[in-house]
């Protein structure tokens, strides 16, 4: 793996292996000492083009526990206002050495320019695209998943898949990176997927998607559901007649007591609720739901740094650099390209 | 003898790809056409062009070229993009009017047509701005700019619609009074803002928003409806669904007075190649689906759209080598539009040499009210001849190219069909595939006088 930039492209073998990597980073958490020297001399640049606090300090743990440099470049706001285009940044990193750059763009397709151009060579992590992908976030809820799917089967999380687990994802899939990169992850992992959201925040397209899709909450819930992520739904939505209010909305499609109660009265006393965050608490999701046993949102902010932390040891530790050294022992001073001499 | 461009002695071409015949060409005029013509017992020097196995048909025109100046001449410039336009078999270009000024004055359309005639590669023809400034909100002086000496013609605020139903319409009656068109950039502005690409199965992976068919063919039927109504008429610019393609046809049949144009790249790209999110695929309107692409080339073929107008539209690199969304739309086409259309229209067995003829000259030149271009290849015609080699296969490098602006989609393909040499008004502004001179205005003006 050179690059990770979506989870349309992961194959199963793929997925998996950041998975299992996941649970061994997780148990590297779990120690006095959170840190392994895995990553040491090599730099990782965190470019938020994006504030996004909660995945910058999530890959800036995930970068620090495995020795790597961590250098946070937040380039806020239009680039081209800014004077300096993607291009001048990219060269600039490179120049500096970065081995990899997370990127987080409000622009989709941006960590593809940077991976498919000669702009930079170093390793490319999408922290989140635009409304493209976020496939960090796709991966740490897998992980989550899984976590939870082999509890109850009593099996371990190691090399398992999602067969036959069903999830439901509810919210702003037109506007979401979350949903889209959790549609096509999940898929390979073998997972039945069914969104549910009002039309208007549904793309022309989507029947192509690999899942079902509803504008019925309760009518999904109904049917049974082993997972239910909400997605949050941006402020800017909300003026822009995607739905008449947020009352209406909240009733329709938010996760609500109401909704929290039917799980028991269904009988799904397994059935987890999710969300990316940041929750709007009394919108897409009610305060006794978000903060009920069945959620798993602070598991999934944990899990996320045991997920980054993966992806960053396979990209630059991984089968494309092997015959480097033994990852885990790798000495500092690894030689990287740069392309021009001083 | 008046005004001295030479003489011309073209042997063994193929006609519109009909028979093989020879041309001769004196002094800005096809004197002779027909068989066994010698350069014996003609006055003065008379070069021989051996032409066996090339097709002869009139210089192309264009109804859709930025040529940037004034104000982007780091994109292009008058001078360059009419080199482009020789070395890609064309004759006459129509100049559109968002330059920096906009061409919404007889000042600024007489400056483009007079840098036009400097060049002298080809006939530039200015297009004048509907609305002042392409603001959509007052009529440009559209009378103004047609007696002026550009003798403008054809109005377009391309790049924006002219989406005021009531300013379309004014402007649909006003041009009446010079016999002028409207041409129109359809593009309903609220159903497409901040859209990036085709709306359907690929923007819905990509997360770019999208820029639904919709938002076209509603456009182009308000405007064949209000066209039918003040009985003026109407252009269709860069059409670019098979919605849009069913309404014309339909708007046809009744008798509305109006054309419609498709682009080379919307002939032969979809919105598959935006899966790279490389912005030299971003134009507007955005590529769509192969089955758009299956419906234009049909409606080509059948006549319901009357022209392949290149809308090139040259940018500097800096525009393109970004992220998507920052990128500029547009695609260079002048020197690809004929190898792009024997490709798609010609090889594929939709259209003839003589149909080609008329998608990129004839109606062309028609539409624009050009008298000069897009003639019949017949003798006391006025001399704007290409000559194709049809056989040729070349490999698209945009690094290559006259024009200043290096986003062609088409790089790195392999397309047939090869410009040998484009006859202006009798001087060969393109010789064995190279540019040669520009035509000697002041020469011939001087020699005439």
């Amino acid at each position: 793996m050179k690059h990770l930039l979506s989870t349309q492209d992961l194959s199963l073998h793929n997925a998996i292996r950041i998975l299992d990597t996941a649970e061994e980073m997780s148990a590297v958490g779990d120690r006095e000492v959170k840190k392994l020297p895995a990553l040491r001399g090599r730099t990782v640049v965190n470019l938020f083009f994006e504030d996004s606090t909660r995945t910058r300090i999530s890959f800036e743990a995930a970068a620090k526990r495995l020795s790597a440099d961590v250098i946070n470049f937040a380039a806020k706001g239009s680039s081209v206002s800014k004077g300096e285009s993607l291009k001048d940044t990219a060269q600039t990193l490179s120049a500096m050495g970065a081995d990899a750059v997370v990127i987080r763009h409000w622009a989709s397709g941006a960590p593809h320019r940077l991976a498919a151009t000669d702009w930079i060579d170093a390793g490319v992590i999408n922290a989140g695209d635009g409304t493209h992908e976020h496939p960090t976030q796709a991966l740490l809820d897998a992980f989550t998943m899984r976590r939870h799917w082999a509890k109850l089967s009593g099996t371990p999380s190691e090399g398992a898949d999602l067969k036959g687990m069903r999830v439901a994802i509810a919210g702003d899939v037109l506007h979401s990176r979350v949903a889209r990169s959790n549609v096509w992850l999940l898929r390979t992992l073998g997972a039945e997927v069914t969104l549910v959201a009002p039309p208007t925040l549904l793309p022309i397209g989507v029947e192509k998607w690999p899942c079902s899709v509803s504008y019925d909450l309760d009518e999904t819930l109904a049917r049974g559901v082993d997972a239910v992520m909400m997605l949050r739904v941006q402020g800017e939505r909300m003026n822009a007649s995607f739905f008449p209010s947020t009352r209406e909305y909240s009733r329709r499609w938010g996760f609500d007591d109401n909704r929290l109660r039917a799980l028991d009265t269904l009988g799904m006393k397994d059935t987890i609720i999710m969300h990316p965050g940041p929750m709007n608490r009394g919108l897409e999701i009610s305060a006794a739901a978000a903060d009920s046993p069945r959620s798993t949102v602070l598991a999934q902010v944990r899990n996320g740094v045991s997920v980054r932390m993966a992806a960053l040891y396979l990209l630059l530790s991984g089968d494309s650099r092997e015959a480097a050294a033994t990852p885990v022992l790798a000495t500092a001073g690894t030689a990287h390209s740069t392309k021009e001499s001083i | 003898m008046a005004g001295n461009t030479g003489t011309y002695l073209i042997q063994g071409a193929s006609i519109l790809g009909g028979e093989p015949a020879d041309l001769l060409i004196r002094d800005g005029i096809i004197a002779e056409v027909g068989t066994g013509l010698s350069p014996e017992g003609q006055d003065g020097d008379v070069t021989v062009i051996d032409a066996a196995g090339l097709v002869a048909l009139p210089g192309m025109v264009d109804v859709h070229t930025h040529l940037r100046e004034p104000g982007r001449e780091d994109a292009e410039t008058v001078e360059t993009g009419t080199r482009a336009a020789a070395l890609g078999g064309y004759t006459a270009v129509h100049a559109m009017a968002n330059s920096t000024p906009v061409a919404d004055t007889a000042g600024v359309v007489e400056q483009v047509y007079t840098l036009g005639r400097t060049a002298g590669w080809v006939d530039v023809r200015p297009v004048g701005a509907v609305t002042v400034g392409l603001a959509g909100e007052q009529l440009a002086e559209l009378g103004a700019m047609a007696d002026s000496r550009a003798r403008v013609r054809m109005f377009s605020d391309d790049g924006i619609c002219v989406h005021d139903p009531v300013l379309m319409r004014r402007a649909l009656e006003y041009v009446k009074a010079f016999d002028g068109v409207v041409a129109q950039h359809a593009q309903e502005p609220r159903l497409t803002a901040g859209a990036q690409m085709n709306e359907g199965e690929v923007s819905a992976v990509l997360g770019l928003a999208g820029w639904p068919a919709v938002a076209e063919e509603s456009i182009i039927a308000r405007d064949v409806l209000l066209a039918q109504h003040v009985g003026s008429r109407l252009h269709v610019c860069h059409v670019s669904t098979a919605g849009s393609v069913e309404i014309i046809r339909w708007a046809k049949e009744r008798g509305i007075n109006v054309t419609a144009e498709v682009t080379p790249h919307h002939l032969l790209l979809t919105d598959d190649l935006v899966r790279s999110y490389d912005p030299v695929f971003k134009v507007n309107p955005p590529l769509r689906t192969d089955a758009d692409v299956q419906a234009l080339r049909a409606g080509l073929a059948d006549g319901t759209i009357d022209v392949v107008g290149t809308d090139h539209a040259p940018h500097p690199s800096e525009h393109k080598e970004c992220e998507w969304a920052q990128a500029a739309m547009g695609m260079t086409g002048l020197e690809t539009a004929l190898s792009v259309v024997q490709h798609t229209m010609i090889e594929t067995g939709l259209m003839t040499w003589a149909d080609f003829a008329r998608v990129t000259s004839a109606a062309a030149a028609q539409i624009g009210r050009l008298e000069d271009q897009g003639r019949p290849l017949e003798a006391g015609e006025p001399a704007n001849v290409i000559l194709v080699d049809p056989a040729a296969r070349w490999t698209v490098d945009p690094f290559r190219m006259a024009t200043m602006g290096r986003n062609s989609p088409f790089k790195g393909r392999e397309l047939p069909g090869k410009v040998v040499a484009t006859f202006f008004k009798g001087h060969p502004t393109v010789l064995d595939g190279e540019l040669n001179t520009p035509y000697p205005h002041a020469a011939v003006e001087a020699g005439a006088a």
